[in-house]
């Protein structure tokens, strides 16, 4: 396999579909996502392209598919995903889901007008209902008609001017009566006091339930009026302001019987219209019912249609051979697989002639492939994210896979937060198939899940690493008993209780036999979480192991270095270039690593006060001096430090001019040789009809441009040269200041350090203070608070803080020995189902 | 866990026991009496903890029901 060790070999190849089968072959090729299409009409409009009709085809349904989504949305319906993916649609097909569509929609609009219409119609009669009833009560008769007049007193629902009085008065009582909008009701009444003064009687009464506006759509309580007027004129005034004032208004009848009569009536036809309004409403459902159906299966059908047109739309369209050549980027292991495609294709749209895969060389970098599955794509996306590699590089994702999490731990080791971390990434790793925390649309934590192994890893690597530091939520935790003894000190030094009363901080010398027993089985003894040196004890040891741990990651990143000058045939580079940038890399801290380790071996706790120090010997080394206070650490180093120096600054002309030298002799020898050959080469035609060069892109003068002139060779060599330059002052400034980068591990860990045992002291302790029973109700809220701030601050501030730098580690001081990563990623057409809603 | 721990006088604990000048005398057993008072106040927590613990779980729960039988 391999794959992820380099990125594939993909080639660039040419299709040739017949025009007949051409779209099903793409369909085929988009069902399997193997390739990428090049555009080969990049100068042409997209109103010029070919297909344009089809695709304006496609844009139109998907107007009308938009229009019955806002449809559904308005009714309160939520339209459901796809069930299965269909494929895409044949020409028949796709006509007869636009004609359905269209028609769909042409439903949905009329259903609704008539709705709407309805709606209004029922509205109105019911406001004329309440009208008539209202208005009842103020000119009903208060007797019989036989009876004969006597006064009566006014009462408040008695008009005041009864009907009946005035019969003789040979006036005839109007009635204007409506429905005005509530907040209109006191200028309405004030206007006609004011223009028909003591001609008329107004009365204003609530309507008894809200109803519906036309206009805006809330609900108001519309107020019903009733006018009682004579004369002609004044009737005549009355609607103009009632006009005015937009009040609906409705014709009275006079009489009490003609009133009855019309209330009947319109009692039957509000009736009539309920059920008329009822079956619409159950008609529409229906027809929404069918879209619900119908929509999500269409949707994708058309998408997939529009993005099979775009694609044939890239393609170049041969006119005498009435076939459609592509251009794609396939991977070479897929060939037979696109094949594959493209005779089902030609098969399912029934031609007779087959379309067929052909591969053409290319000069150009073909896009980088680098296939994952779930575990691994965490981590290459984090390479990617810095750079895609370039075409076959050196991939550095499976060292990081890791690389990342044990630099991770180093900054962030506690047993007690790597648990947590890693059941939390357990948790996210059992329920990964849930759809619930797929589909979440919550960004942050989509990048959490994504990252899920990644977590793991690293909450893995962190309880191990906790381990070596010893540290648990900042307490140590004592696997294995101590190898200090204080006991044999105390014996020893015969300490009474008055020299302890009198010395809080007292030393135990490990000189003095018994007192220290040997080296702790598994990482740092916990007797140093009670000492007071602990931090200098601490310091010196994650120190010297930082530097030793960069190191080690750099010099790996130079000899990954190794792999890309064999793979592309650069032998020159592997002694020009590797040879002296690790000879500079080893001489100076390679030798630093070496005297690490030996000192280490080498002196113990009896000559301890005279032990050297390295770094004034490290000093001295550059500076060819010597220090009488500092003992020599083994026989001869003065000389063995003079020599390393030298090899390493020798090492650096090398670097710096030897691969430009190669390659200016290299160029100088076959300059005489002609450049005609090369550009006659390129114009062999592959196909007959096709025009000179690789692609049917390329133009004349890139096919001139083979030739070079002297002149070019002078820009070359000095381009040549300025970038050895800059990779040689790199490389070496580099190598020092990315060594001093790797303290950083240091300085995350002890800040972790200190930043947990803080929590601890100023959180934890406080619910040990009380010694009685109530102590034990105030430990549960200082747990909580202890368990909260340990999430908020350590896990996840710290556990983000110790990510970015581990991250910018590998980014910049361990990939910058061997990455370009100036590639550009294969994206191949296909119908990738989340990317539909 | 930490009632456990401080039960058996662990020593990495020392500095969370809260002891006074006098308890140093009369050796340690004033020392491991402090200890398990507050390995005890530990438990009490703990104790406390499965109660609101057990409790929240009950609910939810019945939560779970009612929403079925609503349904």
């Amino acid at each position: 396999m391999g794959s992820l060790f380099r990125s594939e070999e993909v080639c660039l190849a040419q299709l040739f579909l017949q025009s007949a089968s051409a779209y099903s072959c793409v369909s085929e090729l988009g069902e399997r996502g193997l390739l990428e299409f090049r555009d080969l009409n990049p100068k042409v409009s997209a109103f010029q392209r070919r297909f344009v009709g089809e695709v304006r085809r496609c844009e139109e349904m998907e107007k009308t598919f938009t229009f019955l989504q806002q449809e559904l949305r308005g009714a309160g319906r939520v339209l459901g995903p796809c069930p299965e993916s269909p494929r895409a649609p044949l020409a028949r097909e796709a006509l007869r889901v636009q004609e359905q569509s269209e028609q769909l929609a042409q439903e949905l609009r009329e259903v609704s007008r008539n709705r709407a219409s309805l709606r209004g119609r029922l509205r109105e009669l019911r406001q004329y209902l309440h009208v008539l009833r209202e208005g009842q009560r103020f000119t009903s008769w208060p007797a019989p008609l036989g009876s004969p007049p006597r006064p009566r007193a006014l009462s408040e629902r008695d008009p005041l001017l009864d009907p009946s009085l005035h019969q003789h008065l040979d006036r005839k009582i109007n009635f204007v009566a409506g429905v005005i909008h509530p907040w209109r009701v006191s200028a309405f009444e004030r206007l006609l006091w004011r223009a028909c003064r003591g001609y008329l009687v107004a009365s204003f009464m609530e309507m008894p339930e809200p109803m519906e506006d036309p206009a805006t759509g809330e609900s108001i309580t519309w107020v019903i009026f009733l006018i009682s007027y004579w004369g002609e004129q004044i009737g005549q005034k009355i609607r103009k302001i009632s006009d005015c004032f937009h009040c609906h208004v409705y014709p009275y009848p006079e009489s009490e019987a003609s009133r009855a009569d019309t209330m009947s009536g319109l009692h039957s036809q509000i009736q009539d219209l309920s059920v008329v309004l009822e079956e619409t409403e159950q008609y529409l459902a229906q027809v929404l019912d069918k879209v619900t159906l119908a929509l999500p299966t269409w949707r994708v059908q058309v998408q997939k249609m529009k993005a099979i047109y775009l694609i044939l739309n890239q393609c170049s369209f041969d006119v005498t051979e009435k076939c459609l050549i592509a251009e794609v980027w396939c991977p070479v292991r897929d060939l037979t697989q696109v094949q594959d495609a493209l005779r089902q294709g030609s098969y399912k749209s029934g031609s007779s002639v087959e379309c067929f895969v052909q591969r053409i060389p290319t000069s150009e970098s073909p896009p980088t492939l680098i296939r994952t599955n779930k575990f691994t794509a965490g981590f290459q996306s984090i390479v990617d994210a810095y750079g895609v590699a370039s075409y076959q590089e050196v991939n550095p994702a499976p060292y990081a896979i890791i690389t990342f999490p044990f630099i991770f731990a180093i900054m962030f080791g506690d047993v007690g937060h790597g648990l947590l971390m890693f059941l939390f990434a357990l948790w996210m790793v059992l329920c990964e198939n849930s759809p619930s925390l797929r589909q979440s649309s919550n960004e942050i934590w989509l990048t959490f899940f994504e990252g899920r192994y990644l977590i793991l890893l690293m909450g893995a690597f962190s309880i191990y690493t906790g381990f070596i530091y010893n540290e648990c939520f900042s307490k140590a935790t004592v696997i294995f008993p101590s190898a200090w003894s204080v006991a044999t000190m105390a014996n020893h030094s015969s300490w009474s209780s008055a020299y302890l009363a009198t010395h809080p901080s007292l030393t135990l010398d490990p000189n003095v036999t018994g007192v220290f027993q040997g080296p702790y089985p598994f990482g740092i003894d916990p007797i140093w979480s009670l000492a007071t040196n602990h931090l200098n004890f601490l310091n010196s040891f994650k120190m010297k192991m930082s530097v030793v741990l960069g190191i080690v990651h750099m010099g790996f990143g130079v000899m990954l270095g190794v792999f890309n000058h064999m793979h592309f045939q650069q032998w020159h580079r592997l002694v020009l270039e590797l040879l002296p940038e690790m000879v500079f890399l080893l001489a100076l801290f390679g030798y630093l690593v070496f005297l690490i380790f030996y000192k280490w071996v080498k002196f113990s706790a009896a000559n301890s006060l005279e032990a050297p120090s390295i770094l004034i010997h490290f000093i001295d080394m550059f500076l060819f001096t010597s220090n009488t206070g500092n003992l020599p650490l083994y026989q001869g180093q003065v000389p063995v430090q003079t020599v390393l120096v030298v090899l390493a600054l020798a090492s650096v002309p090398v670097l710096l001019l030897g691969t430009p030298l190669y390659l200016c002799c290299r160029r100088r020898v076959p300059r005489t040789g002609p450049p005609a050959p090369v550009a006659t080469e390129e114009q062999e035609p592959l196909l007959e009809g096709q025009e000179a060069g690789n692609s049917v892109n390329a133009t004349k003068e890139d096919v001139e441009s083979g030739g070079h002139s002297p002149d070019a060779k002078h820009v070359d060599f000095a381009e040549i040269f300025m970038h050895q330059a800059i990779h040689t002052i790199e490389y070496c400034l580099g190598c020092v200041s990315n060594t001093a980068s790797y303290l950083r591990l240091w300085a995350l860990s002890l800040a972790h350090a200190q930043l947990s045992e803080v929590l601890w002291t100023m959180v934890m302790r406080q619910g040990f203070v009380r010694l009685s029973y109530v102590g034990g109700v105030v430990l549960v809220p200082v747990f909580a608070a202890f368990a909260v701030l340990t999430v908020a601050i350590l896990l996840v501030m710290e556990g983000l803080s110790a990510f970015l730098h581990a991250l910018r580690l590998h980014w910049v001081e361990f990939q910058n020995k061997f990455y370009v990563g100036a590639g550009y990623k294969l994206c191949p057409f296909a119908f990738a189902p989340d990317t539909w809603e | 866990l930490l009632g456990i721990f401080f039960n058996v006088h662990s020593a990495v604990l020392i500095e969370d026991v809260p002891f006074t000048e006098d308890d140093f005398k009369d050796g340690p057993e004033r020392i491991y009496g402090l200890y398990e008072q507050v390995s005890y106040n530990c438990f009490i927590a703990a104790g406390l903890y499965a109660l609101l613990g057990g409790f929240s779980l009950c609910q939810g729960r019945l939560n779970k029901r009612k929403e079925y039988m609503v349904r």
